[in-house]
Formats: C-alpha cells, sequence, structure tokens
C-alpha cells in the first residue's frame, strides 16, 4: 500500500490495484494464484467478478482486504473495505444476533443501539425471528445471510463479497439481489462481488470482469449499461451472460482485440 | 425492493418442543451410575464373604456405610472435610491465576514459549508427590507446603490448557478479526479466548484431577496437630487399624473428586453442545 508506488489517485476512485502478483508456497509447490492484474473502481461502482473456480478470486479479495500482502505489485483502498468470507465464518459461540453485534461493537457502536441496528440488519437479510439462534442451528445459506448482515454492519464504503448468495434458492436470492441494490444505493456503497452465476454477475453489476486462470488474471471486462430495475430472467441479462459465458470459455483468446 | 404478495420463503423458527422428556432423560443419564455401584457393592461383598481377609482390615460395604453413616454425624468429620475442601478451593484457586497468566504469556510470547514450552508439559509428567521433600524443606510442615504442591500440580495442566487452546484458533477466526476491525486486545477478548474457551475447561478438568491428587499426597505427608482433614483421618485411621473408618474416608474423598469433576465435565459438555461441537443425544 505504498503510496509513492501508484500514480496519484483520481478523485472518486476507491480502489486500484497495479501489477498484483500473488504466489503461494515456493520451488516446485509454487502456485502463481494471480498474475498482472490491474484494477480501477470508481466510488460508487458495482463491478462483478466471474471466473472459474481456483482462478484466484477470493486471493484477489483478500488482497484487496489488506488480510494478505501481494507478492507484488501495490493495492490502494479510499477506505478500509468490508470483506465477506466465501465461507459464512460465523463465531459458533455467538448467535446469530451477537455476530452481528460483535462487528457494531467492533467498530465502536454504543452498547445501547446495537441489538436494535443488528435486528434491523437481519430482518434485511430476513432472519427475523431466528436471532437467538447459533450457526451450528442454522442453515448453510441461512448463515451466508447472517455473514452478509454482519458484512453490512460493517459500515464502510468499500464492500467485498465472496459469492455470497452461492447457497441460496433462487427466490430468496431475488430477493437479496434488491436488499443488495438498494443498500448499496442507499449508502453509495463500492462494492466488489464474486459469483460463479454469470446472469447474477449482469444483473448486479456496473461492470463484470471475467478471470482466466493459471495464472489468475483479468481476460476480459466489460461495463453492463442494460437499465435498472434489472431481473435474472430477463432476455437483457440472459443474451449479455450468455454472451461472456461463451468469452470466459475462450479465456485468452478475448484477452486482447475484444470489444463489446 | 419490491412487495411481493408472495413471500413463501419468510423462515420462521419452529416452535420449540419443551417439557415433557425431562423425567426419562435423567432416568437414562443414572441407571448405567447406579448399576455400576451396585455392581462394585456387589463384588466387594463377595471378596468379603470369600474369607480373603479378616473382617477387621477388610470390612463388609455395609458395615463400611454404617460407619459412613456415623461418621457423617460427627463434628470432627465435618471440619476435616471443611480443611480438605478449602485447601483444594484455595490451592486450585491459586493454581487457576498463576496458570491462566503463564499460559497467556506463553502462548504470546515466541522466546518464552521456546524456553519453557516443553518445560511446561514436562512438569505435567512429574508426580506431584515427588516434590513434597522439597517442599517440606522449604516450608516446613506447614499449610504452604500443601499449598505449594497442589499448585505446582495443577498449574501446569490449566496453562497448557490455555496454551493449546489458543494454538488451535482457526485461522479464519483471527482473520474474520482482523476484518472486522479488532485492535490487539479486542481481537484477544472477542475472538482468541472465547474461541479457546472449551480446551481451557478441559485444562480445567486435568488440572483439578491434579490439584485433587496432590492434595491427598499432602495431607498424608504433612499432619498438622489439631487440624483435621480428610488426609489425616485416613493416616489415623490406618496408624488405629480403624478399616471402616479408612474406607468409609476413602468413599467420601471419591465421591467429592468425582463430583467436582462431574462439575468440569458438565461444563465443558455445554459449552461444546452450545458451539455445535457435540451432537444433541435428547
Ligand atoms: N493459503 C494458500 N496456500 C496455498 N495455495 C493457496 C492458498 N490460497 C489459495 N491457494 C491457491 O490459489 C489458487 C486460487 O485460490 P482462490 O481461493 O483464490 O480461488 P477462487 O477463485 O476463489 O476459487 P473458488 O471459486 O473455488 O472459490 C488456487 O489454486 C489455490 O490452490
Ligand atoms: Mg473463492
Amino acid at each position: 500500500m505504498s503510496a509513492q508506488a501508484l500514480e496519484v489517485v483520481a478523485d472518486g476512485t476507491a480502489l486500484q490495484a497495479r501489477g498484483l502478483r500473488k504466489v503461494f508456497g515456493s520451488g516446485d509447490d509454487a502456485t502463481v494464484a494471480l498474475d498482472g492484474v490491474d484494477l480501477d473502481i470508481r466510488a460508487g461502482e458495482f463491478v462483478t467478478v466471474v471466473g472459474a473456480s481456483g482462478c484466484g478470486k477470493s486471493t484477489l479479495l483478500n488482497i484487496f482486504a489488506g488480510l494478505d500482502a501481494p507478492t507484488s505489485g501495490t493495492v490502494w483502498t479510499a477506505t478500509k473495505p468490508a470483506l465477506m468470507f466465501q465461507d459464512a465464518t460465523l463465531l459458533p459461540w455467538l448467535t446469530a444476533q451477537r455476530n452481528v453485534e460483535l462487528a457494531l461493537k467492533l467498530r465502536g457502536v454504543p452498547r445501547a443501539q446495537r441489538a436494535e441496528r443488528a435486528r434491523q440488519l437481519l430482518d434485511v437479510v430476513r432472519l427475523t425471528g431466528w436471532e437467538d439462534k447459533r450457526p451450528h442451528e442454522l442453515s448453510g445459506g441461512m448463515r451466508q445471510r447472517v455473514s452478509l448482515a454482519r458484512c453490512l454492519a460493517q459500515d464502510t464504503s468499500i464492500v467485498l463479497m465472496d459469492e455470497p448468495l452461492g447457497a441460496l434458492d433462487a427466490m430468496t436470492r431475488d430477493h437479496l439481489h434488491d436488499e443488495i441494490e438498494s443498500v448499496v444505493q442507499e449508502q453509495n456503497l463500492t462494492v466488489v462481488f464474486v459469483t460463479h452465476n454469470m446472469r447474477e454477475a449482469v444483473r448486479l453489476g456496473d461492470r463484470v470482469i471475467l478471470m482466466g486462470s493459471r495464472p489468475g488474471r483479468i481476460v476480459y471486462e466489460t461495463v453492463i449499461d442494460l437499465p435498472h430495475p434489472r431481473l435474472m430472467d430477463s432476455t437483457g441479462v440472459a443474451e449479455r451472460a450468455a454472451d461472456l459465458t461463451t468469452r470466459l470459455k475462450a479465456g485468452k483468446a478475448y484477452l486482447e482485440g475484444a470489444d463489446s | 425492493m419490491s412487495a411481493s404478495v408472495l413471500t413463501p420463503n419468510v423462515e420462521k423458527p419452529a416452535p420449540v418442543r419443551s417439557g415433557a422428556g425431562w423425567a426419562p432423560h435423567m432416568w437414562a443419564w443414572i441407571w448405567p451410575k447406579a448399576l455400576a455401584i451396585l455392581l462394585v457393592l456387589a463384588v466387594w461383598q463377595l471378596v468379603y464373604w470369600s474369607g480373603w481377609r479378616p473382617a477387621y482390615v477388610f470390612p463388609s460395604p455395609i458395615e463400611t456405610l454404617s460407619q459412613l453413616g456415623t461418621m457423617v454425624q460427627t463434628e470432627r468429620f465435618w471440619s476435616a472435610m471443611g480443611t480438605t475442601v478449602i485447601r483444594a478451593i484455595g490451592g486450585f484457586a491459586l493454581a487457576l491465576v498463576i496458570g491462566t497468566m503463564i499460559g497467556i504469556l506463553v502462548a504470546r510470547i515466541t522466546p518464552l514459549r521456546l524456553a519453557i514450552g516443553s518445560l511446561i508439559t514436562g512438569l505435567q509428567t512429574m508426580p506431584s508427590i515427588a516434590w513434597f521433600p522439597l517442599a517440606i524443606l522449604l516450608f516446613g510442615l506447614d499449610e504452604q507446603a500443601i499449598l505449594f504442591v497442589v499448585v505446582l500440580g495443577a498449574a501446569p495442566s490449566i496453562a497448557n490448557g490455555v496454551i493449546s487452546g489458543i494454538d488451535n484458533v482457526p485461522p479464519a477466526f483471527t482473520r474474520l478479526g482482523r476484518v472486522l476491525g479488532a485492535g490487539p486486545v479486542a481481537q484477544y477478548r472477542d475472538i482468541v479466548l472465547p474461541a479457546a474457551l472449551p480446551t481451557y475447561v478441559s485444562g480445567l478438568t486435568q488440572g483439578w484431577a491434579f490439584a485433587w491428587r496432590s492434595l491427598m499426597a499432602g495431607e498424608l505427608l504433612v499432619i498438622i496437630a489439631e487440624k483435621p482433614s480428610l488426609g489425616a483421618q485416613l493416616e489415623f485411621a490406618r496408624q488405629f487399624s480403624q478399616a471402616p473408618t479408612l474406607l468409609a474416608t476413602m468413599l467420601v474423598i471419591l465421591i467429592l473428586g468425582m463430583v467436582v469433576d462431574g462439575l468440569f465435565s458438565s461444563a465443558a459438555r455445554s459449552l461444546r453442545r452450545r458451539r455445535g461441537l457435540e451432537v444433541d443425544s435428547s
């Protein structure tokens, strides 16, 4: 995060990455998880990231969140981002309510306001009535939703989400798309959202980024200018998703010379 | 968000079933223990009947239990038990404080871990009775000698519980703490220590077992005049060949140890159950 290494960050930029490279292990065992990733994200932009399993999406978000250092390259973020982990990572000794409250506590929200705010957030993810359950008493999708509520509790302007809706049924997912969209608009959040579902990426994203594997890198990106509100099943979304899926499958071939 | 008429996926928890199942649960818990006790008494009675040892050194269960019955009516017994229990609580509490502090320091400070980490495990294998000659040299035949050995017996297990509890905190949890913006203090208070709690409680359980054993060894060796204790009572019963009193006192020691151990175990179980680490069999 050394400031000198970057050119002056333009106003309105929320996140900037230059020449990111991440290597795990060393010698023969080394895995190049990311190589040559450059990315600029404007404040208020909703960026979705799609790529094959193991291509380095989680690694990228962990670096953005400041959890892992890149092997080389630099990252600059306007504020400390919130990260929603791929596996919900709820604390097993706390109830759903307390898990959300912990995020509030750690950012200094006075005790008196925490309970009420946590309840509101759990209501957003449709878990009213489940506040007092512990993580092991919740389903996988419910745990993801608690994790989403906790992520929103962090109240920062940059939010990184790692496959947040992967384990949900279509109806709950659609609902949460609407909720995420309205929260993001209300609070003018900058979002990086990783998903395996191309339609979801098109449905939510102002911009979709496709990542290729070995080494993980950005192979294609495009602005989605479809009008809002969008629906997962609308023809517009479906067509763009189909087009992007073809490009992702073709992978490297589209790296150069492709225009959308 | 759109107001939808159909919201079938708004989940509500099912009402919790309550009452009813309590008595059968208790019974399922009690009967194996009751059966075990009956079996022990039966074997004891059989050995007694076999005439393996004369009745004045090996009394029957009935004689022993009736001696226990008279014993618990004497003031001397309760004062002996009081001394022993107070020593146990005092020693264990001191071991708890010292063990916990050493555990946290060793877990946090790498050079300290390299220096005394393995020593702590080594101390655990040291039979506590081997400390007594030194303790008696240092403190004389006195309370402090007993306290010294009880603490030395229990503290390493407690420290080890802290250390392995902290070592085994899943990295995902500490990473979560960092994402949520926890400083070093909050990271410990809200993430690391609660995550380490079940292992810590196992350490306490083991520490208690060591404390209790050390205390009994101490009370047999360090007999303080005018200060009746369960250990001293054992020793006197032997000297005056009061076999029923001896066995009755042993029973009391066994039961006390088991009751406290049961408290620790049930605390550990309920901790694990609340975290979904143990299948709820009810
Ligand atoms: N801590 C680690 N140590 C070693 N290798 C790692 C580590 N974390 C990730 N990797 C490797 O880096 C590569 C990228 O992993 P990453 O988790 O970022 O993939 P992903 O795109 O998030 O995949 P998925 O969609 O399945 O979640 C993988 O090959 C993985 O094996
Ligand atoms: Mg991943």
